[in-house]
């Protein structure tokens, strides 16, 4: 059984499907944790979810990040606890400096929401490791996406095999065409140096359930168990 | 004297005049004298004009939608009695679900207006103790090559995204028309669906000699004030100055407020809860003590403002947003208190439940205004008209213009004409702003089905809902053409596998005041009953909207009719994606050289005229009673009803949806009969297998079934007059409004 907690700030909004994605009997215990409290210990995974935390004022992320439970979820990242942050999640992520780079409105400053490929590449972390080369179709729903770093990062993010997703065209090609916000070198994902922090602009839980459009996602949900 | 108000030195002293000012006639100032049995003061007068504003009142229309079926079916409460309607979906749930206009915020202030409607229709559902589930809108622009349309369309899609997708809400369906006539004066309506326990169901009333009175969210500022009374009237030259009218959304603390509401409605720690909507504080405390009939004392020093020295009139009249009245015992008080604090949401005590049935403002501990509640109300005090209908001479004419068919160019020419229609073509850039797939329960998403479909969520049993309206037919004949889009949405819903059980809608027409105008909405409401009892469709409830007119004339008449469908059993929905291999049928009825009121009559000759279809509603039942039973046995693959553009449009449609060619050998007598826009038609894809049942029954309902033709290749091939790849058309289909909006 592996403990999932999924942190809800004010404005959340993707707490009930990340949920119900571990809520699968003799697998996964998967309870809430409110921003207002130190993060409980036990953990082996916590998922910052989809949403606009606390408005998503100033920009996606920068209010959240002083919440009282950040704190506690900087300090299990630091201790090689497993951290995934989806979209408001990620944003969230480097604005607490979890990750590097930041996430900047899309290219054509229109939310999106639609489905796109993306990519597994080269990167030992649990939450990817033995998928690479793997396609996947996967929804995203944002409007601050664009992936954006300096030179410097971006190349270290590369020759330390830190970018985990790109986004591509359906044989893997990460095109112009094929990336939907304008990310730089078509970043959909990345982790941080030791493997154990994720983050991903699309929505692996979205995409879990054949009624709802395929089970895509599953991967992404739930390699860290093999790798733990 | 102690029940008469002071009048504040600083307010004006009432007299006609400012009563005409405020949009009262001479007699509804005499009637306002006599319930008072004196001069109401100026915040009394205030109030009283807001509620007997058209907006809140209704008092133009609800005589003619009193003749609507309002209950029956699987409705579990009467139109009009909550804030919005609810239908049965099994013994411990209920489906809340209703449509509203915000049509002229979004005229002068595209995206505050946009998204305050959207904001709006979101908390009649939530005020319900109901979980909103799904968005959808109803959209009319002027042509999309026009900058200031431009502005429009952006503006609107962007409020509506930013308010909608911070919920937490997938705005999963709806429909978008460009025509001249809605330049000036655009529609934009909403429609929220929300699923409730039936137990946790909260009513929108106050009762319980006592009870104290929260105001819990926002803090009310000078915004709106009169928003209510701006929108019964017509846009004029200075519309541009009622941009102050126009009220501010803040989505985020509506989520907030919407938490918190979810949390006191499960604890069932209300007695009745209402959304400070249109006409704000003056609507929620008189309406919820009308229908408790009881009395309420309410004291604006204790009202939280976001600017200094409000007046009590301004207080009343604020139309801020994400603000309610709630009621509750003094024993639940604390834990409400509570609730909202973990929230972040305010919540202040500003008045008690009285034994009388007035309404009592104190300002500064002084009376300020003291009125018999329920002579402010719908179905209370409030003045109800019959006006005068007139059919309009043009209808008459344009009906009887003859239609050449020799202007018309080759089917091949009509096609491709057709399919690159913005009010055809592909509205993914408008949809694709609007999360659809958050909560994860989307099983149909736009342009997959004719309907949205979503799961409730935890159970295997699903909604299908669609907004509907062919404009260009109800402006030819309102009877018919309203009973047109009553029988189109039914059929949406079916195509997904759904049974049609009830519709709510919002009457988008011009000046009532205008007998030939008000024939428009007469006539239309008169269409809508008749097709709803006969579909068995009752209606749920809805919202009125007069007054869309401007400088440039009025709008087309614009019923746009939200409907809601129930599959039982998820597992056997459908899409309207062609599936290879397959064979496509038509069923339904006869098609006719119906090309009055059409798609291509408009683009081939750039005007609206001629006889639109007639339709049989038995004949429609049975279509729905056909698509029901084949879908529950896996019978029919995918449905795409038969409408806009015709047959040929729909078959492109459904070979674009699958990705899969088409080749049809079917030969009609005429060939503009692929464009001809007869109702109660749907094509639909079945395995080979299957015919035999399929055709059986539909000789038994007598419908007609006509093979078509096969699902293969990668062409969409119609007899020998079109022959175009599969991915070209798509591309046509799918760039034609971006090109036009002048996007990439």
């Amino acid at each position: 059984m592996k403990r999932v907690g999924v942190v809800l700030f004010p404005g959340t909004n993707c707490e009930v499907e990340t949920l119900r994605a571990y809520q699968i009997q003799d697998r996964f215990n998967a309870e809430l944790i409110w921003h207002n409290e130190p993060l409980p210990k036990g953990f082996d995974l916590i998922i910052l979810p989809g949403g606009w935390s606390y408005g998503d004022t100033l920009r996606a992320g920068a209010i959240a990040r002083f919440s009282r439970v950040m704190e506690g979820v900087v300090e299990f990242s630091k201790q090689g606890g497993l951290v995934l942050g989806i979209c408001n999640g990620f944003q969230i992520l480097t604005e607490a400096g979890l990750l590097p780079g930041a996430l900047a409105r899309n290219s054509k400053l229109r939310f999106r929401c639609e489905t796109v490929f993306c990519k597994v590449e080269h990167c030992n972390s649990p939450f990817v490791r033995s998928l690479q080369g793997k396609i996947y179709p996967l929804p995203i729903a944002h409007g601050e996406g664009r992936f954006v770093a300096d030179d410097k990062t971006l190349e270290r993010l590369e020759a330390n095999g830190q970018i985990a997703l790109r986004y591509c065209n359906n044989r893997g090609m990460a095109t112009p065409e094929s990336n939907p916000n304008g990310s730089l070198r078509n970043i959909a994902g990345i982790v941080n140096r030791e493997g154990n922090v994720f983050g991903l602009m699309p929505h692996p839980e979205r995409r879990n359930d054949p009624l709802v459009g395929g089970t895509e996602g599953a991967d992404l949900l739930y390699n860290w168990v093999m790798h733990l | 004297m102690k029940d008469i108000p002071i009048y504040p030195p600083n307010e004006p002293p009432v007299t006609l005049d400012i009563a005409l000012d405020h949009g009262l006639n001479e007699e509804e100032f005499q009637k306002i004298c006599g319930y008072l049995k004196r001069i109401p003061t100026y915040t009394e007068l205030g109030i009283y004009s807001v509620m007997w504003s058209e907006h809140c009142s209704y008092k133009n229309s609800i005589l003619e939608l009193k003749k609507l079926p309002r209950n029956g079916g699987r409705l579990l409460v009467s139109a009009g009695e909550e804030n919005a309607g609810l239908v049965k979906v099994n013994d411990s749930v209920a489906i809340a679900f209703k449509i509203e206009s915000h049509n002229h915020p979004s005229a002068v202030e595209p995206y505050q207006g946009a998204a305050t409607g959207v904001g709006g229709i979101l908390r009649d559902i939530f005020t319900m103790g109901a979980k909103p589930i799904a968005n959808l809108v109803s959209l009319r622009f002027g042509r999309p090559d026009n900058s200031r349309n431009r502005y429009l369309i952006d503006g609107v899609t962007r409020g509506i995204a930013d308010y909608g997708n911070c919920m937490g809400v997938p705005t999963v369906a709806g429909e978008v028309t460009f025509d001249d006539a809605y330049q000036t004066n655009p529609i934009v309506n909403a429609m929220t669906v929300g699923v409730v326990e039936n137990k946790n169901i909260i009513s929108a009333t106050s009762k319980g000699v006592g009870n104290w009175v929260f105001y819990i969210g926002n803090k009310t500022g000078r915004d709106g004030i009169h928003g209510a009374t701006f929108a019964s009237d017509e846009l004029g030259e200075d519309a541009n100055l009622k941009r102050p009218n126009v009220q501010v959304g803040d989505p985020f603390t509506e989520k907030l407020l919407l938490e918190a509401v979810r949390e006191l409605s499960q604890q069932g720690l209300l007695v009745g809860l209402q959304d400070m909507g249109a006409a704000g504080l003056s609507c929620s405390t008189s309406e919820m003590s009308a229908r408790g009939k009881c009395g309420m004392v309410i004291d604006l020093d204790l009202v939280p403002t976001r600017e200094t020295k409000m007046t009590p009139y301004e207080i009343m009249l604020s139309e801020s947003q994400e603000r309610m009245l709630a009621v509750c015992t003094p024993q639940n008080a604390e834990k409400l208190k509570n609730i909202c604090e973990k929230w972040g949401v305010l919540c202040v005590k500003i008045g008690e439940v009285v034994d009388d049935t007035n309404l009592r403002i104190y300002y500064q501990k002084q009376l300020v205004a003291n009125i018999p509640a329920n002579s402010l109300v719908l179905g209370g005090g409030a003045p109800q008209y019959q006006r005068n209908a007139l059919i309009p001479q043009e209808i008459i004419q344009k009906r009887n213009e003859p239609i050449f068919p020799d202007l018309f160019p080759s089917n091949t020419e009509c096609f491709l004409t057709l399919i690159a229609e913005p009010n055809i073509a592909s509205k993914r850039w408008i949809f694709s702003q609007f999360d659809h797939t958050v909560i994860a329960n989307t099983v149909k998403k736009p342009l997959e089905a004719d309907a949205a479909v979503i799961r409730i969520d935890g159970t295997n049993i699903g909604i299908s809902v669609k907004t509907d309206c062919n404009p260009f037919f109800v402006e030819l004949d309102p009877y018919w053409g309203t009973a047109i889009a009553v029988a189109e949405a039914a059929l949406n819903v079916a195509c997904t596998g759904a049974v049609p059980c009830a519709i709510t809608n919002c009457l988008n027409f011009g000046n009532p005041y205008k007998p030939t105008s008000f024939y428009y909405f007469k006539e239309s409401v008169k269409g809508m009953g008749d097709a709803c009892r006969i579909l068995e469709t009752p209606v749920s409830g809805g919202n009125v909207s007069f007054y869309n007119e401007s400088t440039d004339g009025s709008i087309l008449p614009t019923p746009t009719i939200g409907m809601l469908g129930i599959l039982d059993e998820l597992d056997t929905v459908i899409g309207c994606d062609a599936k290879r291999n397959s064979k496509l049928f038509l069923i339904g009825a006869e098609t006719k050289l119906d090309l009055g009121g059409s798609t291509l009559l408009r683009l081939i000759q750039k005007r609206n005229f001629g006889k639109i279809p007639t339709i049989d509603l038995e004949l429609h039942k049975k279509l729905l009673t056909f698509l029901e039973m084949h879908i529950k046995n896996k019978q029919i693959l995918s449905a795409h009803d038969c409408s806009d553009g015709g047959l040929a449009i729909c078959i492109a449609e459904m070979a674009i949806a699958g990705n899969c060619g088409v080749q049809i050998n079917h030969h009609f007598s005429d060939r503009l009969l692929w464009f001809s826009e007869t109702p109660s038609r749907v094509v639909i894809s079945i395995e080979e297998k299957n015919i035999p049942i399929v055709q059986k029954t539909s000789i038994e309902l007598g419908l007609l079934s006509i093979e078509l033709g096969n699902c293969v290749g990668d062409r969409i091939i119609i007899e020998d007059w079109l022959n175009i790849s599969v991915k070209e058309c798509a591309e046509i289909f799918e760039k034609s409004l971006i090109n036009a909006l002048g996007e990439n």
